[in-house]
């Protein structure tokens, strides 16, 4: 960035968590100066990987840097969100950029928190095909394009953890709700015409947590980074459980 | 025992291990096709991978998956499909194993979809085929053929969670954020595992196994510009390099002709597909002159050619010139938003243009290595004996786009990479768990063996001064970048080789400030470095020493195909830094061998 003139720099405050298990000390907000050029919308991980060549031991989780491989959720400026696709001018307020891990989970150091629990949930679920229909190696399960077209807005999910880590359900009751992305998924499966465990799978949701415990606040479908609805997927389960208990 | 602030040098008498039957780095589409073989047949196996694996660059893929299942055609033939796989190669694909990929592909992609992979469909309720480059009809005479079998234009992120989900109905051990630093290899020259550490605490391990399997995938950031994820960098291919195993074709770079530019990530190949075409400033389908036939549908390295010729030739768009436009808003957004929808989302983001309505500004970005860690179609490793011929490695083996089984030689074919992962993902799986049926032994390591392979991580772990490694990457990417591009000549190769030869040597002496070592990301992205300088300069070299231009191997001091020398692959160690050559197989078992022809489309 050597070659830019000084005018067409603009210097950002950036604001990054820092937190360092094997040291005494709580977790603290570092101030960095980030120089960037004026005219140019970077993204909020462009922006912490400058902050790294200022200071290398800031951590953070990184790999396809557009926005499908769900590795840089982060809580930005507040909101939930994917560092390498949210540009600075949807983030910033007043020049300030705050960047801290996701919440709700453990943080395992600065901006990485520790995903098991939401790994959990979302194996819980069944995460996979379950048919009895005839499987053919040699042929597909027939799907009409309406039957696929179910599926919309369902398989999408990148499994960053924005929505549940929004989640006040979740935040309480970490263990026993599973939370948007589990409950997506979940209804991925419901959905697909080609899947046969419909009743196992809504049995295993039916008790007072799993899926009630969603009060329709609908953070999860205001941050989730591929713009996906959680809340219509359990609004759906929901339905077919009372449907169920009638 | 961590690694701990004070660089305590490791070795084998202390380090820890962890057995298992079989081993597999990398956890993108190859790996987990590999250990879901494995997990089925009981085995004890281990995923290794630096990242949790669904965020593997298998779901970057975006169109979709070559397979000749019969779906928009009923009489659609894999040996045509092979046919365009040795063309676009340009005839230095190893046929038997092109063969093997189209001919065991459909029932690859029927198992995917079994498992639940949610493929678009047809009206008829089957697997949804698109048009791709370099796809024809019985064998290059019947027209433009539609192959690749697609779930919208996120197949390849479909593809991983599908397996991913599989694995773990099978109960897949995946050791998630473990980096696997290099292979152990005994006296015998067979390789018995790796060293890896936990990311999370930084405790490092030696991962003992009786099969070792390279499936970490692409370098792409050996060059400044690529589509490739930040992880791809070459771990595997490094690794295998390291312990005095063979690269092959590392000359063979894939540009993809439509990067974003300013940006690099992808827009896919099914754009044109559906109908889209490039467009120079001129507003002039600039490919109709270059490709009569296939037009914007010719291979990739004809295309990324074109492309730039018409940018070096002053018909570039934009205020410098410096790229061309792609037109999709032809189509209707009615296409555009229900078949490329992550195409779509991706152009507003980072071309802040909505396809439907505008052109997305494209220029040729750095994609694919079509050159890897050689192998035959039991995804088992091959070294080349000083005479010349092959030697199998016991114990290791590669798969997906860090091996080099060769089905894509010197150009590879859209939708031919995530067939080629998962059909040589399964069949190396398949080849060890028959290897361990009829038994393996493996004599144990040394002291010393163990020893020698943590000798990077030691190096790094107690430098007290030395090169900022985050410079000499960015100094050989822009390296790679200048001399190693679309168009290649032996003066700006041979200033690039020296450049190379510079870093490797600043590459031994860097300094790691941060040695803490919980999630010290920092210690990660140094051991990468070793690999990014050994992928590049195994490219540098091989890049110089064919002297032809063939498939994306373009040289403007040899600009014609040499068939009498260099109808080969090239072969190259790094200890020696020499390249030799390697026969191309033209001996597929049930069909004749296509000879090579002129390559137009």
């Amino acid at each position: 960035m050597n070659a830019i003139a000084a005018s067409e720099i603009k210097t950002l405050r950036l604001s990054i968590y820092r937190y360092d298990p094997l040291k005494q000390e709580k977790p603290y907000m570092q101030d960095f100066d980030i120089d960037i050029p004026a005219e140019k919308d970077l993204m909020v991980l462009d922006v912490l990987m400058l902050a790294k060549e200022q200071d290398p031991s800031i951590s953070f989780r990184r790999s396809c840097r557009e926005g499908v491989c769900g590795s840089d959720g982060l809580n930005i400026n507040g909101k939930n969100g994917l560092g390498c696709i949210t540009p600075l001018s949807d983030a910033i307020k007043s020049n300030k950029l705050s960047i801290r891990p996701l919440p709700g989970l453990p943080v395992i150091k600065d901006l990485i928190v520790d995903m098991k629990q939401f790994v959990d949930q979302y194996k819980k679920v069944k995460p996979y095909l379950i048919t009895d229909k005839k499987v053919d190696t040699r042929e597909a399960i027939p799907q009409t394009i309406e039957e696929r077209e179910k599926l919309d807005g369902l398989y999408e999910c990148i499994m960053c953890g924005c929505c549940s880590t929004a989640c006040p359900s979740f935040w309480w009751n970490p263990d026993k709700f599973l939370g948007p992305a589990a409950l997506l998924q979940a209804y991925r499966f419901i959905a697909d015409s080609r899947d046969t465990a419909t009743e196992e799978r809504l049995e295993q949701l039916e008790d007072a947590f799993s899926v009630f415990r969603c009060h329709g606040i609908m953070n999860c479908v205001s941050v989730c980074p591929k713009g996906l609805n959680p809340t219509k997927a359990i609004g759906e389960i929901k339905k077919m459980l009372v449907k169920r208990a009638l | 025992m961590a690694m701990n602030g004070k660089g305590t040098l490791l070795d084998a008498s202390t380090l820890p291990v962890k057995e298992f039957d079989g081993i597999i780095v990398g956890g993108g589409g190859s790996g987990m096709m590999a250990s879901l073989q494995l997990a089925k047949s009981g085995m004890n196996t281990a995923v290794v991978s630096k990242v949790f694996p669904t965020r593997s660059h298998t779901v970057s893929a975006q169109g979709g998956i070559t397979c000749s299942i019969q779906s928009a055609d009923p009489d659609d033939d894999w040996r045509w499909h092979m046919f365009d796989t040795v063309k676009g190669s340009d005839f230095i694909g190893d046929q038997d194993s092109i063969e093997y990929m189209c001919k065991e592909g459909p029932e690859a992609i029927f198992e995917l979809e079994n498992m639940g992979l949610p493929f678009s469909r047809t009206e008829e309720g089957k697997i949804y085929q698109r048009a791709f480059g370099g796809q024809s009809k019985d064998y290059g005479k019947g027209g433009q053929a539609e192959r690749t079998c697609a779930a919208a234009d996120r197949t390849g992120h479909a593809l991983l969670h599908t397996l991913f989900q599989a694995n773990v109905k099978a109960g897949t051990n995946f050791l998630s954020e473990w980096f696997a630093v290099d292979l152990v290899k005994n006296q015998n020259e067979q390789v018995v595992g790796v060293i890896a550490f936990e990311i999370e605490s930084g405790e490092p391990y030696f991962l003992k196994s009786k099969a070792t399997v390279l499936a970490t995938g692409g370098a792409g950031r050996i060059y400044q510009t690529t589509s490739n994820a930040l992880i791809n960098t070459g771990d595997g291919t490094g690794m295998a390099l390291r312990a005095g195993f063979p690269v092959q074709d590392m000359e063979m770079w894939q540009f993809h002709p439509t990067g974003i530019h300013g940006h690099g990530t992808l827009v896919t190949e099914g754009c044109r597909g559906e109908g889209g075409y490039l467009v120079n400033k001129d507003g002039e389908r600039f490919m109709e002159r270059y490709a009569p036939n296939y037009k914007d549908l010719a291979s990739r390295d004809v295309v990324a050619r074109s492309m730039f010729t018409e940018i070096l030739e002053g018909r570039g768009c934009g205020p410098d010139a410096d790229h061309v436009y792609l037109k999709l808003d032809h189509l209707g957004p009615e296409i555009v938003h229900k078949r490329l929808p992550g195409v779509t989302e991706l152009s507003k983001r980072f071309a802040h243009v909505d396809p439907a309505e505008h052109p997305i500004p494209v220029v040729p970005t750095c994609h694919y290595a079509m050159g890897g860690i050689p192998t035959n179609v039991h995804g088992q490793v091959i070294s080349q004996n000083p005479d010349g011929t092959d030697k199998i490695i016991d114990g290791l083996y590669a798969a997906g786009e860090a091996a080099c089984v060769s089905v894509h030689g010197g150009n590879r074919l859209g939708g031919n990479s995530l067939l080629d992962l998962i059909v040589f993902g399964r069949s190396a799986g398949l080849h060890i768990e028959e290897s361990f049926k009829s038994g393996i032994k493996m004599d144990n390591p040394s002291p010393d063996d163990v020893d020698y392979a943590l000798r990077n991580l030691n190096r790094v772990n107690i430098s007290q001064s030395g090169e900022n490694f985050v410079e000499v990457k960015k100094d050989l990417q822009k390296t790679m970048q200048m001399n190693f591009g679309v168009f290649r000549t032996e003066e700006l190769m041979e200033n690039g080789i020296k450049e190379v030869s510079n870093l490797r040597d600043k590459s031994l002496n860097i300094y790691l400030a941060d040695k803490s070592s919980q999630f010290n990301t920092a210690r990660v992205e140094a051991l990468e470095l070793l690999n990014l300088i050994e992928v590049a300069e195994a490219t540098a070299i091989s890049a110089n020493e064919r002297k032809e231009s063939r498939g994306a191997h373009s040289r403007e001091d040899y600009p014609d195909r040499d068939d009498e020398n260099w109808l080969k692959h090239s072969i190259y160690f790094s200890d020696t830094k020499q390249v030799s050559k390697r026969d191309v197989n033209f001996r597929p078992k049930q069909v004749q061998a296509f000879q090579p022809i002129v390559r137009t489309y």
